[in-house]
């Protein structure tokens, strides 16, 4: 997993509530194999006027100006603001793959669904929770102002506006660990083997129908 | 010893370590697979060299791609052929014991683990699903994880988890005549919302969920990631070891007589606290239909469309304006003048046998008054949850009376809950669907989802728009 520690980033405002996962990948482009190329088809039915299939080229379809990935002053943009409950839905880890291969390192919203919070983490991608307050100033300062950036260090657990107003946010600190350095959970559990091993004969000789 | 809630029992049984900041490492006892969230997880376990860790735990079938008609000729689409494929090919390698598309007991991950004894009380259950919360419904831990977690499962057996606060959702009284788990769950959601449930692990109680069937706690505890909840659960009780017992997977002898020990024990002990409490009287529900795009949007039969005007703030309100030009409804239309163009009866949360009796009721009602799908109804389907549902249906004759009314009668599937196979709405196609999912374009771009029960879904095809299926329940259904 690529690691997280700084970044300094566009921000492009997705202003609706419960984005859900379908609506990040739809599911004809869940049949593929593979865990990447999904980024030109992030938000597929928002962002093309058309509909979009999986091994279709996606440079000549018609775009939806009306949506704000697609506007000018948005594009190479790595954060993404949205609104509560974002991620909400299928359980789909190729959401943020999408969002992933799109560009985005870091998601900003007042609050995510579980599982989509907690496959952002297994890709390299952070899910940020601020207050629904600071959300909606973020919301307003990233409409008013062309350019606008945000400045997230992962270390220090803050959020840096382009006027050095540091926000700070809580993560948890097993899992800031692992995408600070990038780390394998596998690899990590598998140092377990031995408790995984006694859970299991602990487990066998109390609820042998378990194993049978 | 402090009282415990089930949730709390469930996870002291499962801890295999406990790190400091209170997450643990938590022991898996059966995994679903399918073919959408797996191939890259294989893949990732052959990439690294790593070995499966129990191939035992595992049940695989494919689910979400299968086409629903002539099956013989196999997958046409080459994509979806492909990753039904690789689930084949992965699991013929590790040994995994799959039903595949052939096999007559292939069917909907979250409608095969019940039927098969492979869903168990007090396991713990995963699968790359966010409806596995389904199996909550036998007093088991059932939850839905991402792909980098099914391969976590395949190479460890565990998962890490930070231990979710517990809210109990009690619904006491009896239900009317009609109205069904599907009512009780959309009814919940409308209540608290989409978000409501997020952080929680739900523990369904009261009267109402002690009186339903288990067909009918699957359909419930199927929906709690609708609101929020990753896992939703039932006390176990003698319904659900009699659903258990004689199951091919089910406990044998000796083991059958340990198993049900113990599985008398899972439930919430008397002065068990929750950190939530929700409490309901099923008297008060009445039919429920989703207006809008998300399960939230959620109505009774009786209702008007909302106006956005009366939206509890700016965010909703620009919700629901949204909403109802994706659904091209206005404001203060009555949800019984909204007419449809397909039904689909099905998904992993309404098409097991129960749900099917419940939709036949109607089409017979139809056939024997001269009636059958309306004309301005393109296609309604039935589609059955697996091989065996349909195979029980048929021999019940439930077919025959869904054909005779005009419904299509298909094969087992995933089918237009999710459109990843033909089945599929068109845009500004209206469907009475008794899935789970009202997104935006969750059946097909531009379709118009209204999640609804069977009996609703059937009766929507019949009169061509929704209706209550109390007036029919009281004319004709007793």
């Amino acid at each position: 997993m690529t690691p997280f520690n700084t970044l300094h980033g566009l921000v492009v405002p997705l202003d609706r509530a419960n984005v859900d996962t379908d609506a990040i990948i739809p599911k004809q482009f869940l049949k593929s194999i593979k865990r990447s190329g999904f980024g030109p088809n992030a938000f597929d039915e928002w962002r093309y006027l058309d509909r979009g299939e999986p091994g279709k080229s996606n440079h000549d379809r018609p775009l939806n100006p009306d949506f704000v990935l697609n506007q000018a002053r948005y594009q190479g943009a790595s954060v993404l603001l949205a609104r509560e409950n974002f991620g909400c839905g299928s359980s789909r880890e190729h959401a943020p793959w999408a969002l992933e291969d799109y560009g985005f390192r870091a998601i900003i919203a007042p609050s995510f669904a579980d599982i989509f919070f907690n496959n952002c983490f297994k890709n390299g991608l952070l899910p940020i929770v601020l207050p629904a307050e600071t959300v909606d100033r973020l919301f307003r300062e990233a409409e008013a102002i062309k350019g606008y950036a945000l400045t997230v260090d992962l270390a220090e657990q803050t959020v840096t506006t382009p006027t050095g107003d540091t926000i700070s946010f809580e993560v948890d600190g097993e899992r800031k660990h692992r995408l600070l350095h990038g780390l394998d959970d596998i690899a990590l559990t598998l140092q377990f083997t031995n408790e995984i091993k006694a859970y299991e004969a602990r487990r066998k000789a109390e609820a042998a129908w378990l194993f049978a | 010893m402090t009282a415990r809630t089930l949730y709390d029992k469930l996870w002291d049984d499962h801890v295999v370590h406990r790190q400091a900041n209170g997450t643990a490492l938590i022991y898996i006892d059966r995994h679903l697979v399918h073919e959408v969230t797996s191939p890259q997880a294989f893949e990732g376990l052959k990439l690294s060299g790593r070995k499966l860790w129990r191939a035992k735990t595992i049940l695989a079938t494919p689910d979400h791609n299968v086409p629903t008609t002539a099956r013989a000729a196999g997958i046409v689409d080459p994509v979806s052929r492909t990753q039904v494929e690789t689930l084949d090919a992965n699991c013929t390698e590790l040994g995994l014991n799959e039903f595949r598309m052939s096999d007559p007991r292939q069917g909907i991950v979250h409608v095969i683990g019940p039927e098969q004894g492979f869903t168990l009380p007090g396991t713990t259950l995963v699968c790359g699903d966010s409806h596995t919360s389904t199996h909550g419904a036998f007093a088991a831990l059932a939850f839905g994880i991402g792909t980098s977690e099914v391969e976590h499962v395949l190479a460890t057996q565990c998962l890490w988890q930070a231990k979710s606060k517990s809210m109990l959702v009690k619904v006491d009284g009896a239900l009317p005549a009609g109205v069904t788990a599907k009512d009780i769950a959309l009814a919940i959601i409308g209540r608290i919302g989409t978000a409501g449930g997020t952080g929680y692990a739900l523990e369904f109680g009261g009267e109402a969920i002690r009186a339903l069937s288990m067909e009918g706690r699957m359909t419930l505890c199927n929906m709690a990631i609708e609101a929020g909840a990753r896992a939703g659960m039932v006390a176990a009780d003698e319904k659900t070891i009699a659903y258990v017992e004689g199951r091919p997977q089910a406990p044998k002898g000796a083991d059958w007589e340990q198993a049900v020990a113990y599985w008398r024990t899972l439930h919430s002990d008397a002065g068990a606290v929750f950190d939530a409490v929700l409490e309901m009287d099923a008297a008060d529900i009445k039919p429920q239909v989703t207006w809008g795009t998300s399960p939230e949007m959620v109505l009774s039969v009786r209702d008007k469309v909302p106006n956005p005007a009366d939206a509890p703030n700016a965010v909703k309100r620009a919700d629901w304006e949204r909403a109802l030009a994706y659904m091209g409804l206005s404001a203060g239309t009555p949800i019984s003048e909204i007419a449809i163009d397909k039904a689909f009866i099905g998904s992993c949360t309404n098409s097991r046998i129960e749900d099917l009796r419940e939709a036949a009721v109607v089409a017979r009602w139809a056939v024997a008054n001269g009636r059958r799908v309306a004309a301005n109804v393109k296609l309604a389907m039935v589609v059955p949850g697996s091989g065996l549902v349909k195979a029980q249906a048929e021999a019940e004759g439930l077919d025959k009376d869904f054909v005779a009314a005009g419904f299509e009668w298909r094969e087992p599937g995933c089918s237009m809950c999710l459109a990843m196979n033909a089945d599929r709405l068109e845009p500004g196609e209206r469907c009475a669907s008794t899935s789970n999912r009202n997104f935006e374009g969750r059946q097909g771009q531009g379709g118009r989802t209204h999640l609804v029960s069977p009996a609703m879904a059937a009766a929507a095809a019949v009169f061509g728009h929704f209706v209550d299926i109390r007036d029919l329940a009281n004319k004709v259904l007793q």
